[in-house]
């Protein structure tokens, strides 16, 4: 704060700048405040996972530890380990595979079209909307007549099916942007489509890549609704294991915390590297062409 | 790569995005899997829920005939339904209202080069990156219900603060409590929709707002006349991911208030419900109508994003 007070006191010594020095300041404070109270629950979920079970009671629940115990990391650990480890066997193909069919559609839809890709492509698009609820009847049987197992393999497949709508959408918008003389070039020089795809659209694809492979891992790693429906606590991903262990009879605040900020740690690594990419893919969630 | 380039320039260039002599064969074929995909995942599986909720089969058993429209009578004239439809209606315009405002609120203060812009617009972003489930665990303890000496969460907080009147029962009151869950809703998606804001007032030429001050437009007009209106596409385009998100909320109740909580009921968590009671029609009725919730919005916007791609 003091930083900002010194321009501020500089700004008012020319007439008519006052106002704009109190403008600065208020905006400063705000700025603050909103900050505080966004980081206002990690504060909880760090201090809380300290805790002894003694200590994390209410009438301590916004104090810092009496002492920093790391009881709380172990029993969550413990019930937490395998969950992420099929998690992670679930998330990384998930998002290759529906990133690169996705980074196909977006080619062809975009640069290399045929009679009709436009109302493909919108109907594709409606796949990214759809509650699953309203599919998720059928698609449990249709998933048990598939034969494929509950747990991993199904959520990888369902996954990439849902994936697609969005994937597809980001690389198109990103392909968009490609001039078109680019592809036209190599197409009069006789290439073909598959040719033009890999020798000219794909080496020029590496952001779009980074964005998409993100926005599949975070949304795949964060999934409930289609764990609930296919998976147990036992082949579960981490959000069914850490649902288990904070909805338990026995009201283990610590141990739920540390387990909320494990399941928490690898989509809060991409975001903090990535974070610019992050916002990119936010942004070509939005449908704006 | 770059020796190709000239010789499409000396050539006529063709039009837009037509297919020369290649044909559309090799196109489609790539993307014939993922129509397949979607068509049997997207379409077929709407199709058969459709008509999985029009039978009459509830319990794991085959159907036990064709009941027409009476699962979706017999969900209207429920009261449970109609209050899991309140709910949702309170819970959408809650979370709308409140990531709006405070989106756009940031956005604006964000907008013109502030110090420290891109610490505050991580920490405004960061939830984001967070699973429901896992900000949930956080949330239930926030928002838990007891009071005074027993109180924790926020209502201790208040407590401390000597803000008893804001304490309040949260998620438990049965009239209001779905509010509570809009709350880290809220803190979830503000700074997404900060992030669109922002890029939206970052689009708009310094010039345009040069020539309204050269006009002698005051700050208000110049917000009212030219911020606001170029603005407004990503505003419609935030109320449709934030709109159409909230409709489909079924994570966070589940981690804050649990399944059975009959406060915080909405259709997503109620047909999750039927469904592991075994009730197929029942659930795959609710699943129609959460359905035919999010076309009404959606559709709309699809046709005219579609619009939009041909005029181009």
């Amino acid at each position: 704060m003091t930083t900002d007070a010194i321009p501020a006191a500089v700004a008012s010594r020319i007439p008519g700048e006052r106002s704009r020095g109190i403008w600065r300041t208020v905006k400063y404070v705000l700025l603050i405040v909103f900050a505080l109270v966004i980081l206002l629950p990690a504060y909880v979920l760090f201090v809380t996972s300290f805790k002894g079970l003694g200590d994390a009671t209410p009438a301590n629940a916004w104090k810092l530890p009496e002492s920093w115990e790391t009881a709380g990391w172990s029993r969550a650990w413990e019930q937490l380990g395998p969950a992420l480890g099929r998690t992670f066997a679930m998330v990384i193909p998930a998002s290759i595979i529906s990133s690169v069919l996705g980074s196909m559609n977006g080619f062809v839809l975009s640069k290399w079209r045929f009679p009709g890709a436009d109302v493909v492509f919108t109907l594709i698009l409606f796949g990214m909307f759809i509650p699953y609820q309203a599919v998720m009847v059928p698609l449990v049987q249709l998933m048990g007549n598939l034969g494929v197992p509950n747990g991993v393999p199904s959520l990888i497949v369902l996954h990439v099916v849902y994936g697609l709508p969005i994937t597809t959408l980001i690389f198109r918008n990103y392909y968009a942007a490609v001039p078109v003389e680019l592809v036209e070039a190599a197409r009069v020089d006789g290439a073909g489509m598959l040719r033009t795809y890999a020798s000219i659209i794909l080496p020029i694809s590496a952001p779009a890549f980074v964005v998409v492979l993100m926005w599949q891992f975070t949304s795949a790693w964060n999934d409930y609704l289609f764990a609930l429906f296919f998976s147990t606590s036992r082949n579960g991903p981490v959000t069914i294991a850490l649902n288990f262990l904070a909805s338990g009879q026995l009201q283990d605040y610590s141990a739920s915390m540390a387990g909320a900020l494990i399941a928490s740690v690898p989509t809060l690594i991409i975001y903090i590297l990535l974070g610019r990419y992050f916002v990119g893919g936010l942004m070509a969630g939005s449908v704006k062409g | 790569m770059s020796s190709t380039v000239p010789s499409a320039v000396r050539r006529p260039r063709r039009a837009r995005g037509r297919i020369g002599g290649h044909g559309w064969v090799a196109p489609v074929l790539l993307i014939l899997p993922t129509v397949i995909v979607i068509g049997v995942f997207v379409y077929g599986l709407i199709g058969s829920n459709i008509h999985t909720s029009l039978q009459d089969r509830h319990n794991i058993g085959p159907s036990q005939g064709f009941a027409g429209l009476e699962n979706y009578r017999d969900l209207f004239t429920d009261d449970d339904f109609i209050y899991s439809l309140r709910n949702l209606l309170l819970y959408t315009a809650t979370f709308l209202v409140g990531t709006l405002c405070l989106g756009f609120l940031w956005a604006w203060l964000l907008e013109r080069k502030a110090r420290g812009e891109s610490l505050f617009r991580a920490i405004y972003l960061f939830p984001m990156a967070v699973s429901f489930v896992a900000s949930g665990v956080v949330w239930r303890w926030l928002l838990n219900n007891a009071e005074g000496d027993r109180a924790s969460g926020l209502n201790r907080l208040f407590g401390t603060l000597h803000l008893d009147f804001l304490q309040n029962p949260w998620w438990t009151n049965e009239r209001w409590g779905i509010l509570a869950i809009a709350v880290p809703a809220i803190w979830q998606l503000s700074g997404y929709v900060m992030a669109l804001f922002l890029a939206g007032f970052r689009g708009i030429p310094e010039e345009l707002r040069e020539a309204a001050r050269m006009d002698g437009a005051s700050e208000w007009q110049l917000y009212r006349h030219v911020i606001f209106p170029q603005l407004s596409p990503v505003a419609l385009s935030a109320i449709i991911i934030i709109g159409h998100m909230s409709l489909k909320v079924f994570d966070l109740i589940m981690a804050i208030a649990g399944q059975t909580n009959y406060t915080t009921q909405v259709p997503a968590t109620q047909m999750w419900i039927e469904f592991t009671r075994g009730d197929y029609a029942k659930s795959a009725a609710i699943g129609t109508i959460l359905l035919v919730i999010v076309a009404i919005l959606i559709v709309p916007y699809l046709v005219s994003t579609y619009r939009q791609e041909r005029r181009r």
